[in-house]
């Protein structure tokens, strides 16, 4: 129901341009590198990634600590270099793009990290954090059009005004992540990266910040693209979800059909280990054994399999295609009907 | 007579008037074989409470300023330095939320389950008990393992044999805190899993501390909530998890998103968790309360029983009626 803004002439392009589109990207890192030899292992982190992400979106990545998904943000705002694949955003690729280029580029994609504490410089002030995003992109004319743009940011993340000459050790963890996302803001962006915004907050100011992410949303159109290994959270923010397993995408569609009727068998057991508050709840848990392999190695056949409760002979030989099953519905399983 | 009892347990960090009193007046009691949830948000206190049980919190700076923490009967507080060693894994074992940080990582891990034996069970400190244990905690190969380093293994695995060390002195108190909050969601359920399994073949209480409520329900037959170094809520945990009386409980389960709920806004509670020495007047979570009364902010309300459990709150039981709409 979207309504997507067409930035070039239907004559040029009929399908409505997707804000970010990630093709087949590829981000691999050189493992047990010898002084002078040659790399001879690579970790596979993320291994053929497509994504696209529609303007005002809000585009879920899930999957356990080590999946690539952390990469995979990072790589799409070009804080890691991808190894290959294209980065269409806004209709131009940024996959190659560097230096003045992508400068001006960074002005329209931002990024939220994880911990508060270490995220922000701890000899700025509030003002100071924020100033600089302003700077950089010269987005303040003069010293009160700055002062004025930093304090409307505060109030928009809500916090006080007042605070802007405060050191970020002066807050708790709830208000450091406001900080972060009033940086994020300054420069206008179309799309935020979220990398686990929620996780190393206390549950009363979990919600706070996930509110504030969706207000932010709705009032200046902002897309995210919010990695989280909660799925409850994740659930309850995102339009679509992709879950990804090894560098892969294994499953993706949208929000709630894949929470309730997950069709890849780790999704399954995903959801199934996500703890529940109500003690009457007669969810069927479906314990996974042994832990995610290892990227460098990945089993034969189905990434998957090892830990696969319904695992086939053709599983262990055979790498399944990530196929659409249904409208908008993908998965990589041999066996997803 | 409990395993555990605490007795209005006061911990303070400095003195004077700028004092910080991060415990204030809990108690508690844990029969054996028996599971308690210690629930709260960092600040609450539910920590430096799991770790005073074997004296763990350096003092100074913390000054135990009344209270008694009874462990099978004798105090804890007045023991003497020599007791204490004993009890310090002989009677109570922990397993910490770090499984990397916790573990030494210059000795192998065989090495290190085995110093656990040598100083509890010298009898029996040998390879095939290190190898019993690896296989009770479920490490997959124990034999290749024994000479691994803690840096080979995964999160999961080392916090298993964490547990190993932990079991290998055979405590009757085993006090997990915060035991999966760094592993992932699949590796969670197996170490809560491995848990409940323990409890039963070991018949070994186990003292939870933790904010996910979520794995609450899953393991413990009574429910202890902090806030701000006191507790608020007490009871057992599946009716009060169910129909939670004080109004923080109630907001705490509340701002948890649940799977497969629609709800458009998440219901949260306002401001932030207040840090020991700046706590408010009167009810600790006046400031913060959607059902606050004017004499909230005066009267510090006692723990009191209601409706088969202990809750700290007056109105409690009219503030169930009304479903408050929370929102920021």
């Amino acid at each position: 129901m979207s309504v997507c803004r067409i930035r070039h002439p239907p004559t040029a392009r009929a399908v409505p341009v997707n804000l970010l589109e990630v093709q087949n990207l590829k981000v691999h890192f050189p493992a047990h590198q010898r002084l002078f030899g040659r790399v001879k292992e690579f970790v596979r982190a993320v291994d053929g990634v497509s994504l696209s992400i529609a303007p005002g979106e809000t585009v879920g990545l899930v999957g356990e600590s080590g999946c690539g998904k952390t990469t995979l943000g990072r790589a799409v705002v070009k804080l890691i270099q991808p190894t290959a694949g294209r980065i269409v955003f806004e209709g131009e690729d940024i996959a190659g793009m560097n230096g003045a280029a992508l400068r001006a580029r960074r002005r329209r994609f931002q990024m939220i990290f994880q911990d508060p504490f270490g995220s922000l410089n701890p000899r700025l002030t509030v003002a100071g954090t924020i100033g600089e995003a302003l700077d950089i992109h010269q987005l303040a004319p003069d010293a009160s059009a700055r002062r004025q743009r930093i304090d409307t940011l505060l109030k928009d993340v809500g916090l006080d005004p007042s605070h802007a000459q405060r050191y970020p050790h002066e807050f708790s963890g709830g208000q450091r992540q406001r900080i972060g996302i009033a940086r994020a803001l300054a420069v206008e962006p179309k799309l935020i990266v979220c990398d686990e915004p929620v996780s190393a907050l206390d549950v009363s100011v979990q919600a706070q910040i996930i509110n504030l992410l969706q207000d932010l949303q709705r009032e200046h159109g902002i897309a995210y693209l919010f990695v989280a290994h909660d799925l409850a959270v994740v659930e309850h923010i995102s339009r679509r979800i992709l879950v990804m397993y090894l560098g892969r995408i294994v499953e993706a569609g949208d929000a709630k059909a894949v929470c309730r009727f997950p069709k890849h068998p780790y999704t399954h057991a995903l959801l199934s280990a996500v703890p529940v508050v109500d003690p009457n709840s007669k969810r069927q848990r479906i314990l996974l054994s042994g832990d995610v392999p290892s990227p460098i190695h990945p089993p034969p056949g189905c990434p998957f399999h090892p830990r696969c409760p319904v695992a086939e002979a053709r599983c262990r030989t055979e790498v399944p295609a990530l196929r659409e099953i249904g409208p908008g519905r993908w998965a990589a399983c041999h066996l997803a009907k | 007579m409990p395993l555990l009892e605490i007795k209005n347990l006061q911990l303070q960090f400095g003195s004077g008037p700028n004092a910080a009193r991060a415990v204030d007046g809990v108690s508690l009691s844990l029969d054996a074989g028996k599971t308690l949830a210690l629930v709260g948000e960092s600040g609450s206190g539910k920590s430096v409470t799991a770790l005073s049980i074997a004296r763990l919190v350096p003092s100074p700076p913390a000054h135990y300023a009344g209270g008694e923490i009874l462990l099978e009967g004798r105090d804890v507080l007045r023991m003497s330095a020599r007791e204490l060693r004993r009890i310090r894994g002989g009677v109570v074992s922990y397993v910490f939320q770090e499984p990397g940080v916790s573990l030494n990582p210059v000795f192998r891990i065989g090495a290190q389950i085995k110093e656990s034996l040598k100083l509890h069970r010298p009898e029996v400190a040998t390879d095939a008990e290190v190898l019993r244990l690896l296989k009770v905690v479920g490490i997959p190969a124990p034999e290749s393992r024994l000479r691994s380093y803690p840096h080979e293994m995964s999160g999961g695995m080392q916090q298993r044999v964490m547990i190993a060390v932990a079991l290998a002195s055979q405590p009757k108190l085993l006090v997990a805190d915060e035991p999966t909050t760094a592993l992932d969601v699949t590796i969670q359920a197996q170490i809560i899993e491995l848990l409940r399994d323990l409890r039963t073949q070991l018949g070994m209480a186990i003292l939870l501390i933790t904010h996910n409520l979520g794995i609450v329900g899953d393991l413990a037959d009574d429910l202890a909530v902090m806030y701000a170094g006191q507790i608020v809520e007490r009871g057992r945990s599946r009716e009060v998890l169910q129909r939670p009386l004080h109004p923080y409980t109630q907001a705490l389960i509340r701002s948890v998103p649940e799977l497969g709920a629609d709800v458009e806004r998440l219901t949260t509670i306002p401001g932030s968790v207040p840090l020991p020495g700046a706590f408010p007047t009167g009810c600790r979570f006046h400031p913060r309360c959607p059902m606050v009364q004017p004499q909230c902010s005066v009267q510090a309300p006692e723990l009191a029983l209601q409706a088969g459990r202990q809750v700290r709150c007056p109105f409690a039981e009219s503030a169930t009626l009304q479903p408050p709409a929370l929102s920021l």
